[in-house]
């Protein structure tokens, strides 16, 4: 059966939103989303699923708040504690079932609420075998950055260049929060926080809020939307101990690809993917990640961005929206953003970042420090 | 103990053997705290609590009154409408009688919580709270109750600028 995205609905992504609450958030991604798919949630949506981390939430058991800002109050509901990739596959497979026709996913991140963001992603370490050392979290992405760097022979200036692609992007973003002109030399001489990273390599975190609402393809057609079919899905998880899972390229990622890849019958990614959103919240993610999915080979991609050859007019967009790095890490609304980014694009809905002629996508996600888990979707349009 | 068993097998661990590092264990004190917006329509609220006052929010399609107030219908899914005053006088819905305090020790004295509807909300809205000025025989369902406020000056607007609900007196309705 296809399923397919019937409804896209985003709130802009700030530093802070200190006017809203989340569940105001919530509601305006939710009212955009109705909006777009031109449906009553009320009546034509059978399931609600949101994707959270109570730890990021601040208060415990979230799925009990959910319902009444998704128009979800006395209907179906559920939390996936998970990225929003996992909610859209969980989605997919609750319309595969036959039972489901309509359903919505909707992830978002308050991350101005948490006071004390780096304590909150400190406490995911493990408590008896890492945590007692006292790092800051963020060093595992030193470390990962640095064995991907070694084994794959990618010069630091290919970090860099990242920064400066996926920041320049976030300026043709509306929503993007933290869209700037900066060059490669100034993320490469911008200050060291977990080497081989410098401030620049590292997002920034974000508010907002993304609903995306999905629908089988016989209920798609009786409310004539105009579907972005979710062709292939896929996640899976790596060893969370830090100590043995694979650091150089990302195993979560290449599993997760090739899951999605054989749903989709896709065979040759390089060829028949037209633009591609990755999960960059680290400047080397966006590489490493890159060679994880199969778009470049190992090794690869850090020359391919220095050359231009992930820029909005170049031979594979990756990350036009600005990508974390220039839209802000929006947490467990992470790869909901970037499934409804490549939706966007293959509708031909992405205002001036638009590109010509993209037909078949990739969004990938990653479940953040510390985690090795994460997820892939390849979006199609047409038949 | 029971009759027949004075001891169990093995070693016994107290409180104090945990304290006083006995025992192999990892401490470890989370670094989390939270600033939360409470967002437009709750900061009105929470507002309006320090001038001694509950305001609600009315949704024209249903035709309720919302209480607490929110920007959204969840019945309608649509944005709600007006701000409008309720009153601090209601009817208990439900309660209970909590013999435990937070500690989940007892307590000689009970503590009385409830639900009270709200006059001027819409039926089934209004707010947990403390009863006061009554005893666990007084208390019952249908009751009718008038907030307590703190004096003006105390008032942090917080749901607690209410120290408790009690029963209406002679000649106030």
């Amino acid at each position: 059966m296809r399923v397919g995205i019937i409804g896209i609905g985003m709130t802009a992504f700030r530093p802070s939103t200190p006017e809203y609450n989340w569940k105001e958030l919530m509601f305006e991604a939710a009212s955009r989303a109705y909006a777009d798919a031109e449906i009553n949630p009320r009546e034509d949506v059978d399931s609600f699923i949101t994707c959270a981390e109570d730890y990021y939430e601040g208060f415990g058991i979230f799925d009990e708040f959910v319902p009444d800002q998704l128009g979800a109050a006395l209907r179906p509901t559920c939390t996936v504690s998970g990225d929003g990739l996992q909610g859209l596959a969980n989605a997919w497979m609750q319309i595969q079932t036959g039972l489901i026709d309509v359903a919505v996913v909707e992830a978002h991140s308050k991350a101005s609420d948490i006071v004390t963001l780096d304590g909150v992603i400190e406490h995911a370490l493990d408590p008896i075998w890492n945590k007692p050392l006292g790092a800051h979290p963020f060093v595992v992405a030193g470390l990962e950055a640095d064995a991907y760097l070694r084994a794959t022979r990618t010069s630091p200036k290919a970090l860099a260049a990242v920064v400066a692609k996926n920041r320049g992007n976030g300026l043709r973003n509306p929503l993007a929060a933290y869209g700037a002109a900066v060059d490669v030399d100034q993320a490469i001489r911008s200050e060291e926080r977990f080497a081989p990273l410098r401030a620049l390599d590292i997002s920034n975190p974000a508010d907002g809020c993304v609903v995306l609402v999905l629908a089988a393809e016989r209920a798609a057609k009786k409310l004539h939307a105009n579907p972005v079919w979710i062709r292939g899905i896929g996640w899976a998880s790596d060893s969370p101990s830090l100590e043995t899972r694979d650091w150089a390229g990302a195993t979560y990622a290449r599993l997760a690809a090739d899951m999605a890849y054989r749903l989709a019958k896709v065979r040759r990614p390089v060829t028949e993917i037209d633009v591609a959103e990755v999960d960059d919240r680290f400047s080397y993610k966006e590489l490493q990640h890159l060679e994880s999915i199969g778009l470049a080979k190992r090794g690869e991609a850090g020359t391919k961005v220095v050359h231009g050859e992930y820029a909005a007019d170049g031979r594979l967009p990756v990350n036009v929206s600005g990508g974390s790095l220039g839209c802000g890490n929006v947490f467990e609304a992470t790869g909901l953003h970037r499934a409804a980014e490549v939706a966007l694009q293959l509708r031909g809905d992405a205002g001036v970042r638009q590109l010509d002629g993209v037909r078949v996508g990739v969004a990938q996600s990653w479940r953040f420090i510390p985690s090795a888990t994460g997820a892939v979707a390849v979006l199609g349009v047409g038949a | 103990m029971t009759a027949r068993i004075s001891r169990w097998p093995g070693i016994e661990l107290r409180a104090a053997d945990l304290y006083d590092g006995k025992v192999t264990q990892t401490r470890f004190h989370p670094d989390a705290k939270y600033a939360w917006s409470a967002g437009e329509a709750m900061s009105r609220f929470l507002q309006e609590l320090q001038n001694g006052r509950f305001i609600a929010r009315t949704c024209h399609k249903c035709e309720r009154i919302l209480f607490p107030p929110r920007m959204f219908c969840e019945e309608c899914f649509r944005p709600t409408d007006e701000w409008t005053y309720i009153h601090d006088t209601g009817t208990i819905e439900t309660f209970s009688v909590s013999y435990l305090d937070t500690d989940a020790k007892r307590i000689a004295e009970p503590i009385l919580v409830g639900v009270v509807s709200l006059d001027g909300a819409s039926p089934r809205m209004g707010m947990m709270h403390y009863f006061g000025e009554m005893t666990k025989d007084d208390i019952r369902i249908g009751m009718r109750v008038k907030a307590e406020w703190k004096p003006a000056a105390e008032r942090r607007g917080s749901v607690l600028d209410v120290r408790y609900f009690r029963p209406l007196r002679e000649g106030e309705r």
